[in-house]
């Protein structure tokens, strides 16, 4: 029988060989963490691991399937926990740790792993599987010509407050021109832990999207402003887009009109659609807290998803079609998965054109920033088709 | 006439080095937009007798100076927009179709042939439908607005006519075909040019009857190969495909088959790196020149 002689034997875990040193000692376990980055990836086996004295020590986590508590095993008599988690190829997973002393529980972040993940609800760490890189095009190129960032107010009667909008306007930008416009939610957090803008300017600069100009909404109260608000979703219909439209060098017509929204942000993004379906051409919807009930009301989501409930709900009923293209995507590690999963057909069916992208990752900006380019290059593909150089 | 491959390794320099060293050689750089100005190199490789038409500067000038034709013009590309959105649409399903038909492996091949056959018939019914409402449109836009009646536009045109009657050889080079046609039109290049004309990439495209975009390596998957409209007409029979195999999936027969079927009887030039070829004084294409075959090949026109 021949043996292929590239496929190397198995090679035993990291922390299986730790566990047969002698003497495992503390500065054995000091020797070992300064060798190792944590979580520590061995191909599709990942190690998580805890060090301190604690009474229980659980991963905890959100990934559709799996108990959201991953109870740590304490390794001999060490003060060091550790699980082993196999992940499939190219994930992103979040996680946080709980430690249990006597009744006191504490939820914190790795302190071993200084790798954060940011979303709407705050950082978690994250543990990047094998396979996993950054994308290279969100990373600054100093190839591309970067794009203008001008900051300006928009005053909303339907808010009863200014609004602030930070403006993205692309390299080369000219008053003679026209541009499509593109509106995102959550604009800051977009910009700062997405990328957003050197997403755009790399993306600009190869030819895979259209110059665009787009608008980064700060939200104020995100909660209630996003969740299928009739005075919000009036202020960007009504009040913004006219104002930029005046303002701007835009198109000003429905195919060159999108809203770009993640989690609590696809849900405004899909109201204001819903509200005024002759003004947006396209919707860019990531992870989008498409919470509903098929029965009765208990959603499990708390108080600030009633309103989003009970708009999913209504829209699920009585589907209808707000705009021509819909870029959906989600997370397979988040719970968001099934919801969005299910709103696809439901979206398809009003004869909107959909496209639908998974990844494996969770509810986190890193996400949405990976998806930037399917999204953009799909609702505004870039003019590479004209280039012959 | 002398059409180039892309000219990453230059080889316009041969190209021009039997012409006299004395005489002017125009230039149009327009395809490189806001880099039109950056010729330096073209320069050196012309001998240091290039006279840029600088066509994009002028219009930008047209715009700067006559901001009632530019917005003009700016409505209008906005109809050809419309419209093209539209084909794109119609497009996408009728082209499917026929990858669906010719992909096909069952049943009797003259059924198959047949159904392919009329595939391709709608196709090419939405391809000349589009072209025919760009054309209506287009016609609209100059009836209306007659260019050649803005003094701006009167006067640079006048300007290239002059350097184009002194120029002993025109070379344009590629870029960006939309904006490329649309500067060679309105300066009304076509009529003026010289005996000697080489173009490139874009601008072999330009020249052309018909301006096809193609690109099988978009981002979010795979573009259908799309009619842009009309090109000067200045040569005849063929479709000039600029970086084909880094631009089409040359190994999917089907697609090819269908691409070359599609536009028959013009056929499908290929001009990648390195290609060189001079038209025969009637225009037609020597007999070496690569092109797509029926059953998606490449090969000899000679052969084809």
């Amino acid at each position: 029988m021949s043996q292929h002689p590239s496929v190397a034997p198995p090679r035993r875990l990291a922390i299986n060989r730790l566990k047969d040193r002698k003497p495992l000692d503390a500065a054995a376990i000091d020797r070992f963490l300064g060798r190792h980055e944590v979580p520590i990836v061995e191909g599709s086996r990942c190690t998580f691991l805890f060090r301190g004295e604690a009474d229980e020590v659980f991963v905890v986590q959100r990934i559709v399937g799996l108990p959201e508590h991953l109870p740590m095993r304490r390794l001999g008599d060490t003060d060091l926990w550790y699980l082993v988690l196999d992940l499939p190829e190219g994930s992103r997973v979040n996680y946080q740790l709980e430690i249990r002393r006597g009744d006191q529980v504490e939820r914190t972040n790795d302190p071993l792993n200084e790798k954060l993940s940011y979303s709407p609800v705050g950082t978690s760490s994250v543990c990047f599987g094998h396979g996993y890189e950054t994308p290279e095009w969100t990373l600054p190129d100093p190839e591309a010509r970067p794009g203008e960032l001008v900051e300006l107010t928009v005053p909303s009667r339907a808010l009863r407050r200014n609004c602030q909008v930070t403006l993205y306007l692309p390299a080369r930008f000219r008053r003679t021109a026209s541009y499509p416009l593109l509106i995102v939610h959550d604009g800051p957090d977009f910009l700062q832990y997405a990328a957003a803008k050197t997403v755009l300017d790399n993306l600009i600069h190869r030819l895979d999207v259209a110059e665009t100009v787009v608008a980064f909404l700060h939200p104020k109260e995100r909660l209630t402003e996003y969740a299928n608000s009739t005075a919000y979703s009036r202020f960007l219909t009504n009040e913004l887009v006219p104002q930029l439209e005046t303002e701007l060098p835009l198109m000003g017509k429905r195919s060159a009109r999108c809203l770009l929204g993640s989690s609590f942000g696809a849900v405004a993004s899909l109201a204001a659609a819903v509200r005024s379906p002759e003004t947006y051409g396209s919707l860019v919807l990531m992870s989008g807290s498409f919470v509903f009930t098929d029965i009765g009301n208990d959603h499990g989501g708390g108080e600030v998803f009633d309103p989003v409930v009970k708009f999913v709900n209504r829209y699920r009923t009585r589907p209808t079609h707000v705009a021509d293209r819909l870029f959906v995507s989600c997370g397979v590690y988040e719970p968001l998965i099934a919801p969005n999963r299910s709103m696809v057909p439901t979206f398809e069916s009003t004869g909107m054109t959909v496209r639908y992208v998974e990844a494996r990752d969770g509810h986190n900006w890193e996400n949405w920033r990976d998806r930037l380019r399917d999204a953009l290059t799909w609702i505004y593909p870039g003019p590479q088709k004209f280039y012959y150089e | 006439m002398t059409l180039l491959g892309p000219q990453r390794r230059p080889s316009v320099q041969h190209v021009v080095r039997d012409l006299d060293p004395q005489g002017p050689v125009a230039t149009v750089t327009a395809g490189w937009q806001e880099r039109e100005s950056d010729d330096a190199e073209l320069d050196e490789l012309l001998g240091g007798r290039m006279v840029n038409l600088t066509l994009h500067a002028r219009w930008l000038d047209v715009h700067e100076s006559d901001p009632e034709y530019a917005d003009a013009e700016r409505d209008h590309d906005a109809v050809l927009r419309d419209l093209r959105s539209l084909y794109i649409g119609q497009l996408d399903h009728v082209l499917r179709a026929a990858y669906e038909v010719a992909h096909s492996k069952e049943g009797d091949p003259r059924w198959q042939e047949a159904a392919l056959g009329d595939a391709l018939e709608v196709v090419r019914l939405v391809d000349e439908q589009h072209l025919a409402r760009i054309r209506a449109a287009q016609h609209t836009f100059y009836a209306a607005w007659t260019p050649q009646d803005r003094p701006v536009v009167a006067r640079h045109r006048d300007e290239v006519q002059r350097i184009l009657e002194q120029s002993q050889a025109v070379v344009v080079a590629g870029g960006h075909v939309g904006e490329l046609s649309r500067v060679l039109h309105l300066f009304h290049v076509e009529p003026h040019l010289p005996p000697v004309v080489i173009a490139w990439s874009a601008g072999a495209m330009a020249l052309s009857e018909r301006v096809v975009l193609f690109h099988d390596f978009v981002p979010h998957g795979v573009a259908q190969t799309e009619v842009f409209g009309e090109g000067l007409g200045v040569v005849h029979g063929f479709l000039p495909l600029p970086h084909m195999r880094r631009r089409l999936r040359v190994d999917d027969r089907v697609r090819m088959s269908v691409l070359a079927r599609r536009f028959a009887p013009k056929q499908c030039l290929v001009l990648d790196d390195g290609v060189r070829m001079t038209l025969s004084p009637e225009g037609q294409l020597p007999a070496d020149a690569r092109v797509l075959t029926e059953d998606g090949r490449v090969s000899e026109a000679g052969a084809a």
